[in-house]
Protein backbone atom coordinates (compact mmCIF):
# COMPACT_ATOMS: atom_id res chain seq x y z
CA UNK A 1 0.00 0.00 0.00
CA UNK A 2 1.11 3.56 -0.94
CA UNK A 3 2.05 5.52 1.92
CA UNK A 4 -0.12 8.34 3.20
CA UNK A 5 0.88 11.87 1.45
CA UNK A 6 -0.16 15.21 3.40
CA UNK A 7 0.15 17.76 0.46
CA UNK A 8 -0.01 21.63 1.43
CA UNK A 9 -2.28 22.90 -1.04
CA UNK A 10 -3.02 26.32 -0.17
CA UNK A 11 -5.11 27.36 -3.20
CA UNK A 12 -8.07 29.48 -3.13
CA UNK A 13 -11.42 27.26 -4.27
CA UNK A 14 -12.53 29.94 -6.46
CA UNK A 15 -8.92 30.42 -8.15
CA UNK A 16 -9.78 27.97 -10.95
CA UNK A 17 -13.22 29.85 -11.66
CA UNK A 18 -11.17 33.25 -11.09
CA UNK A 19 -8.90 31.87 -13.95
CA UNK A 20 -11.52 30.83 -16.44
CA UNK A 21 -13.59 34.08 -16.12
CA UNK A 22 -10.21 36.20 -17.07
CA UNK A 23 -9.36 33.96 -20.13
CA UNK A 24 -13.20 34.43 -21.47
CA UNK A 25 -12.92 38.07 -20.77
CA UNK A 26 -9.99 37.87 -22.79
CA UNK A 27 -11.29 36.12 -25.56
CA UNK A 28 -14.76 38.62 -25.59
CA UNK A 29 -12.36 41.28 -25.84
CA UNK A 30 -10.39 39.70 -29.18
CA UNK A 31 -13.94 39.33 -30.47
CA UNK A 32 -15.48 43.05 -29.20
CA UNK A 33 -18.21 41.18 -27.50
CA UNK A 34 -18.98 43.45 -23.93
CA UNK A 35 -20.26 40.79 -21.28
CA UNK A 36 -22.46 42.49 -18.88
CA UNK A 37 -23.29 40.56 -15.40
CA UNK A 38 -26.84 41.92 -14.42
CA UNK A 39 -27.53 40.96 -10.96
CA UNK A 40 -29.96 42.12 -8.45
CA UNK A 41 -33.48 41.08 -6.35
CA UNK A 42 -36.29 38.97 -7.60
CA UNK A 43 -38.72 41.23 -8.95
CA UNK A 44 -36.49 44.29 -9.50
CA UNK A 45 -37.16 44.94 -12.67
CA UNK A 46 -34.60 43.36 -14.98
CA UNK A 47 -36.52 42.14 -17.92
CA UNK A 48 -38.72 45.34 -17.76
CA UNK A 49 -35.05 47.47 -18.09
CA UNK A 50 -33.52 44.92 -20.23
CA UNK A 51 -36.71 45.27 -22.75
CA UNK A 52 -36.93 49.19 -22.47
CA UNK A 53 -33.10 48.91 -23.11
CA UNK A 54 -33.44 46.45 -26.43
CA UNK A 55 -36.06 48.96 -27.87
CA UNK A 56 -33.77 52.22 -27.33
CA UNK A 57 -30.49 50.31 -29.32
CA UNK A 58 -32.14 49.08 -31.58
CA UNK A 59 -30.49 49.52 -35.04
CA UNK A 60 -27.33 50.49 -33.20
CA UNK A 61 -26.62 47.64 -31.10
CA UNK A 62 -27.06 43.68 -31.71
CA UNK A 63 -27.80 42.22 -28.15
CA UNK A 64 -27.96 38.75 -26.70
CA UNK A 65 -29.31 37.98 -23.39
CA UNK A 66 -28.97 34.98 -21.15
CA UNK A 67 -31.71 34.22 -18.72
CA UNK A 68 -30.64 32.41 -15.51
CA UNK A 69 -32.98 31.02 -13.20
CA UNK A 70 -33.81 28.01 -11.53
CA UNK A 71 -36.30 27.34 -13.56
CA UNK A 72 -38.33 28.36 -16.23
CA UNK A 73 -38.38 29.99 -19.72
CA UNK A 74 -40.82 33.49 -19.40
CA UNK A 75 -37.70 35.45 -19.73
CA UNK A 76 -35.89 34.39 -22.27
CA UNK A 77 -39.37 34.71 -24.98
CA UNK A 78 -39.94 38.52 -23.42
CA UNK A 79 -36.60 39.72 -24.78
CA UNK A 80 -36.88 38.12 -28.04
CA UNK A 81 -40.19 39.70 -28.10
CA UNK A 82 -38.05 42.95 -28.27
CA UNK A 83 -35.30 41.86 -30.42
CA UNK A 84 -32.94 40.07 -28.41
CA UNK A 85 -31.15 36.86 -29.20
CA UNK A 86 -31.49 34.98 -26.28
CA UNK A 87 -30.89 31.41 -24.33
CA UNK A 88 -32.27 30.33 -20.94
CA UNK A 89 -29.97 28.85 -18.73
CA UNK A 90 -31.51 26.73 -15.62
CA UNK A 91 -28.79 26.40 -12.98
CA UNK A 92 -30.50 23.38 -11.61
CA UNK A 93 -31.52 25.00 -8.10
CA UNK A 94 -27.35 26.77 -7.99
CA UNK A 95 -28.30 30.55 -6.47
CA UNK A 96 -25.97 31.92 -8.93
CA UNK A 97 -23.63 31.34 -11.89
CA UNK A 98 -19.79 30.72 -12.18
CA UNK A 99 -17.39 31.19 -15.79
CA UNK A 100 -18.08 27.68 -16.72
CA UNK A 101 -22.22 27.78 -16.78
CA UNK A 102 -21.81 30.95 -18.41
CA UNK A 103 -19.30 29.85 -20.82
CA UNK A 104 -21.69 26.84 -21.61
CA UNK A 105 -24.79 29.62 -22.74
CA UNK A 106 -22.54 31.51 -24.63
CA UNK A 107 -21.47 28.76 -26.73
CA UNK A 108 -25.26 27.90 -27.16
CA UNK A 109 -25.84 31.63 -27.73
CA UNK A 110 -23.71 32.27 -30.33
CA UNK A 111 -21.35 35.35 -30.15
CA UNK A 112 -20.74 36.17 -33.43
CA UNK A 113 -21.94 39.74 -34.35
CA UNK A 114 -23.02 40.85 -30.97
CA UNK A 115 -21.99 44.14 -29.75
CA UNK A 116 -23.28 43.20 -26.09
CA UNK A 117 -24.31 40.40 -23.94
CA UNK A 118 -25.99 40.36 -21.07
CA UNK A 119 -26.22 37.67 -18.77
CA UNK A 120 -29.69 37.70 -16.52
CA UNK A 121 -27.80 36.54 -13.01
CA UNK A 122 -30.14 34.87 -11.12
CA UNK A 123 -32.28 36.93 -8.46
CA UNK A 124 -30.12 37.21 -5.09
CA UNK A 125 -28.85 40.12 -3.69
CA UNK A 126 -25.69 37.52 -2.01
CA UNK A 127 -24.52 34.67 -4.26
CA UNK A 128 -23.77 36.21 -7.64
CA UNK A 129 -21.51 38.65 -6.07
CA UNK A 130 -19.31 36.06 -5.14
CA UNK A 131 -18.65 34.70 -8.59
CA UNK A 132 -16.50 35.93 -11.62
CA UNK A 133 -18.36 35.38 -14.43
CA UNK A 134 -15.90 36.26 -16.93
CA UNK A 135 -18.44 39.95 -17.51
CA UNK A 136 -16.12 42.72 -18.57
CA UNK A 137 -18.79 44.99 -16.48
CA UNK A 138 -21.18 44.21 -13.48
CA UNK A 139 -23.93 46.43 -12.66
CA UNK A 140 -26.71 45.73 -10.29
CA UNK A 141 -30.29 47.05 -9.68
CA UNK A 142 -31.93 48.26 -6.57
CA UNK A 143 -35.84 49.29 -7.37
CA UNK A 144 -36.96 51.88 -4.77
CA UNK A 145 -39.36 49.86 -3.22
CA UNK A 146 -36.53 47.60 -1.61
CA UNK A 147 -35.30 50.98 0.00
CA UNK A 148 -32.54 52.88 1.03
CA UNK A 149 -30.85 50.24 3.39
CA UNK A 150 -29.61 47.52 1.17
CA UNK A 151 -26.05 48.66 0.21
CA UNK A 152 -26.15 48.10 4.80
CA UNK A 153 -27.26 44.65 4.50
CA UNK A 154 -25.70 43.11 1.47
CA UNK A 155 -22.45 45.15 1.06
CA UNK A 156 -20.52 42.83 -1.66
CA UNK A 157 -22.81 43.46 -3.82
CA UNK A 158 -22.83 47.09 -4.14
CA UNK A 159 -18.67 46.86 -3.54
CA UNK A 160 -18.53 45.08 -7.14
CA UNK A 161 -21.08 46.90 -9.38
CA UNK A 162 -19.36 49.61 -11.83
CA UNK A 163 -23.48 50.83 -11.90
CA UNK A 164 -25.83 51.04 -9.65
CA UNK A 165 -29.04 51.08 -11.11
CA UNK A 166 -32.04 52.61 -9.37
CA UNK A 167 -35.07 51.42 -10.58
CA UNK A 168 -38.95 51.88 -11.03
CA UNK A 169 -37.97 55.65 -9.66
CA UNK A 170 -41.46 56.27 -11.13
CA UNK A 171 -43.38 55.27 -8.03
CA UNK A 172 -40.28 55.81 -5.14
CA UNK A 173 -42.37 58.62 -3.89
CA UNK A 174 -44.97 56.09 -2.78
CA UNK A 175 -42.29 54.39 -0.82
CA UNK A 176 -40.17 55.25 2.46
CA UNK A 177 -37.12 55.72 -0.41
CA UNK A 178 -34.46 58.41 0.18
CA UNK A 179 -32.57 58.51 -3.41
CA UNK A 180 -29.69 60.83 -1.09
CA UNK A 181 -29.32 58.33 1.40
CA UNK A 182 -29.22 55.72 -0.58
CA UNK A 183 -26.14 57.55 -2.39
CA UNK A 184 -24.30 58.02 0.74
CA UNK A 185 -25.00 54.21 2.07
CA UNK A 186 -23.54 53.24 -1.79
CA UNK A 187 -20.72 55.88 -1.99
CA UNK A 188 -19.69 54.69 1.66
CA UNK A 189 -18.91 50.93 0.18
CA UNK A 190 -18.18 51.80 -3.43
CA UNK A 191 -16.78 55.86 -4.33
CA UNK A 192 -16.34 54.73 -7.81
CA UNK A 193 -19.89 53.42 -8.53
CA UNK A 194 -22.35 55.03 -11.14
CA UNK A 195 -25.85 55.56 -9.64
CA UNK A 196 -28.44 55.80 -12.04
CA UNK A 197 -31.63 56.22 -11.09
CA UNK A 198 -34.50 56.05 -13.94
CA UNK A 199 -37.72 54.44 -14.95
CA UNK A 200 -37.78 51.78 -17.45
CA UNK A 201 -41.52 52.63 -17.56
CA UNK A 202 -41.65 56.45 -18.10
CA UNK A 203 -38.23 55.98 -19.41
CA UNK A 204 -37.24 58.95 -17.43
CA UNK A 205 -33.27 58.55 -16.78
CA UNK A 206 -33.15 56.01 -19.30
CA UNK A 207 -30.99 58.07 -21.67
CA UNK A 208 -27.89 58.47 -19.16
CA UNK A 209 -27.84 54.68 -18.68
CA UNK A 210 -28.50 54.41 -22.81
CA UNK A 211 -25.48 56.67 -23.11
CA UNK A 212 -23.47 54.80 -20.47
CA UNK A 213 -23.89 51.60 -22.98
CA UNK A 214 -23.20 52.81 -25.88
CA UNK A 215 -20.16 54.13 -24.54
CA UNK A 216 -18.69 51.11 -23.13
CA UNK A 217 -19.46 49.36 -26.38
CA UNK A 218 -17.64 51.98 -28.44
CA UNK A 219 -14.63 51.46 -25.63
CA UNK A 220 -14.65 47.84 -25.25
CA UNK A 221 -14.26 47.43 -29.25
CA UNK A 222 -12.35 50.10 -29.85
CA UNK B 1 -26.14 30.43 0.51
CA UNK B 2 -23.93 29.16 -2.11
CA UNK B 3 -22.36 26.67 -0.46
CA UNK B 4 -22.73 23.70 -3.14
CA UNK B 5 -21.38 26.07 -5.77
CA UNK B 6 -18.37 26.20 -3.67
CA UNK B 7 -18.41 22.49 -2.73
CA UNK B 8 -18.40 21.77 -7.02
CA UNK B 9 -15.27 24.41 -7.19
CA UNK B 10 -13.35 22.74 -4.12
CA UNK B 11 -13.87 19.49 -6.16
CA UNK B 12 -12.33 20.27 -8.68
CA UNK B 13 -9.15 22.17 -7.55
CA UNK B 14 -8.71 19.03 -5.84
CA UNK B 15 -8.97 16.89 -8.88
CA UNK B 16 -6.24 18.40 -10.40
CA UNK B 17 -4.38 18.33 -6.90
CA UNK B 18 -4.72 14.44 -7.31
CA UNK B 19 -3.71 14.44 -10.84
CA UNK B 20 -0.42 16.82 -9.86
CA UNK B 21 0.17 14.64 -6.70
CA UNK B 22 -0.35 11.18 -7.90
CA UNK B 23 -3.65 10.71 -5.52
CA UNK B 24 -6.14 8.04 -6.24
CA UNK B 25 -8.09 8.36 -2.74
CA UNK B 26 -8.37 12.15 -1.04
CA UNK B 27 -9.07 10.70 2.88
CA UNK B 28 -8.89 14.34 4.73
CA UNK B 29 -9.48 17.76 3.63
CA UNK B 30 -8.65 20.78 5.53
CA UNK B 31 -10.16 24.25 4.57
CA UNK B 32 -9.78 27.48 5.63
CA UNK B 33 -13.07 29.29 6.32
CA UNK B 34 -12.83 33.46 6.32
CA UNK B 35 -15.85 34.55 9.15
CA UNK B 36 -17.04 36.63 6.44
CA UNK B 37 -17.45 34.68 3.44
CA UNK B 38 -20.82 34.25 4.20
CA UNK B 39 -20.61 30.42 4.00
CA UNK B 40 -22.57 28.13 7.03
CA UNK B 41 -20.50 25.52 8.13
CA UNK B 42 -23.21 23.33 8.41
CA UNK B 43 -23.94 23.81 5.09
CA UNK B 44 -21.01 23.05 3.70
CA UNK B 45 -20.57 20.57 5.35
CA UNK B 46 -23.87 18.47 4.13
CA UNK B 47 -23.29 19.59 0.80
CA UNK B 48 -19.88 18.54 0.96
CA UNK B 49 -20.93 14.84 2.44
CA UNK B 50 -23.29 14.99 -0.98
CA UNK B 51 -20.94 15.78 -3.44
CA UNK B 52 -17.90 14.04 -2.45
CA UNK B 53 -19.37 10.59 -2.12
CA UNK B 54 -20.89 10.96 -5.82
CA UNK B 55 -16.70 11.34 -6.83
CA UNK B 56 -14.62 8.21 -6.30
CA UNK B 57 -11.54 10.54 -5.44
CA UNK B 58 -13.09 11.73 -2.34
CA UNK B 59 -16.20 9.20 -1.58
CA UNK B 60 -16.02 8.89 2.23
CA UNK B 61 -12.87 11.93 2.55
CA UNK B 62 -13.55 13.97 5.90
CA UNK B 63 -13.81 18.08 5.48
CA UNK B 64 -12.44 19.74 8.59
CA UNK B 65 -12.33 23.28 8.40
CA UNK B 66 -10.43 26.00 10.27
CA UNK B 67 -12.41 29.38 10.49
CA UNK B 68 -10.23 32.25 10.22
CA UNK B 69 -11.50 35.77 12.34
CA UNK B 70 -12.15 38.41 10.22
CA UNK B 71 -9.95 41.85 11.00
CA UNK B 72 -10.76 45.49 9.60
CA UNK B 73 -8.16 47.95 9.28
CA UNK B 74 -8.83 51.76 9.57
CA UNK B 75 -6.64 53.92 7.33
CA UNK B 76 -7.58 57.04 9.16
CA UNK B 77 -5.72 55.57 12.41
CA UNK B 78 -4.04 52.68 11.38
CA UNK B 79 -5.82 50.46 13.99
CA UNK B 80 -7.41 47.06 13.48
CA UNK B 81 -10.01 45.71 14.96
CA UNK B 82 -13.11 42.63 14.95
CA UNK B 83 -15.02 42.78 11.70
CA UNK B 84 -17.95 41.24 12.94
CA UNK B 85 -18.11 42.80 16.21
CA UNK B 86 -17.73 46.44 14.98
CA UNK B 87 -18.73 46.21 11.43
CA UNK B 88 -17.51 48.90 8.90
CA UNK B 89 -17.14 52.07 11.29
CA UNK B 90 -13.47 52.02 13.04
CA UNK B 91 -14.71 51.52 16.95
CA UNK B 92 -11.42 53.65 17.59
CA UNK B 93 -11.95 56.72 15.60
CA UNK B 94 -15.33 56.49 14.24
CA UNK B 95 -13.80 56.93 10.49
CA UNK B 96 -15.65 54.91 7.59
CA UNK B 97 -12.27 54.68 5.79
CA UNK B 98 -11.78 50.82 6.31
CA UNK B 99 -10.82 48.08 4.86
CA UNK B 100 -11.28 44.16 5.08
CA UNK B 101 -7.58 42.50 6.02
CA UNK B 102 -8.83 38.90 6.07
CA UNK B 103 -11.74 36.76 7.08
CA UNK B 104 -12.85 36.69 3.21
CA UNK B 105 -10.87 33.46 2.74
CA UNK B 106 -12.08 30.02 1.20
CA UNK B 107 -8.90 27.98 0.73
CA UNK B 108 -7.98 24.34 0.87
CA UNK B 109 -5.09 24.18 2.71
CA UNK B 110 -4.33 20.80 2.69
CA UNK B 111 -4.93 17.44 1.20
CA UNK B 112 -4.15 14.09 2.79
CA UNK B 113 -4.57 11.01 0.62
CA UNK B 114 -2.64 8.06 -0.98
Amino acid sequence: MDRIKIIDVHEDVLANNDRAAEALRMRLHEKGTLLINLMSSPGSGKTTLLNATLDAVAGRLSVGVMEADVDSDVDAYAVQRHGARAVQLHTGGMCHLDAAMCEQGLRELGTDGLDVVFIENVGNLICPAEFDTGAARKVMILSAPEGHDKPLKYPLMFEVSDVVIVSKMDVAEHFDFSLEELERNVRARNPQARIMPLSAKTGEGMQQWVDWLLGEVAAWQG
Amino acid sequence: MHELGIVFHMIETLETVAVQNELTTIARVTLDLGEVTGILPDYLLDCWRWAADRTELLHGADLELHQIPAVTVCNACGRTYATVEHGKICPHCQSPETVLLCGNEIEIATVEGR
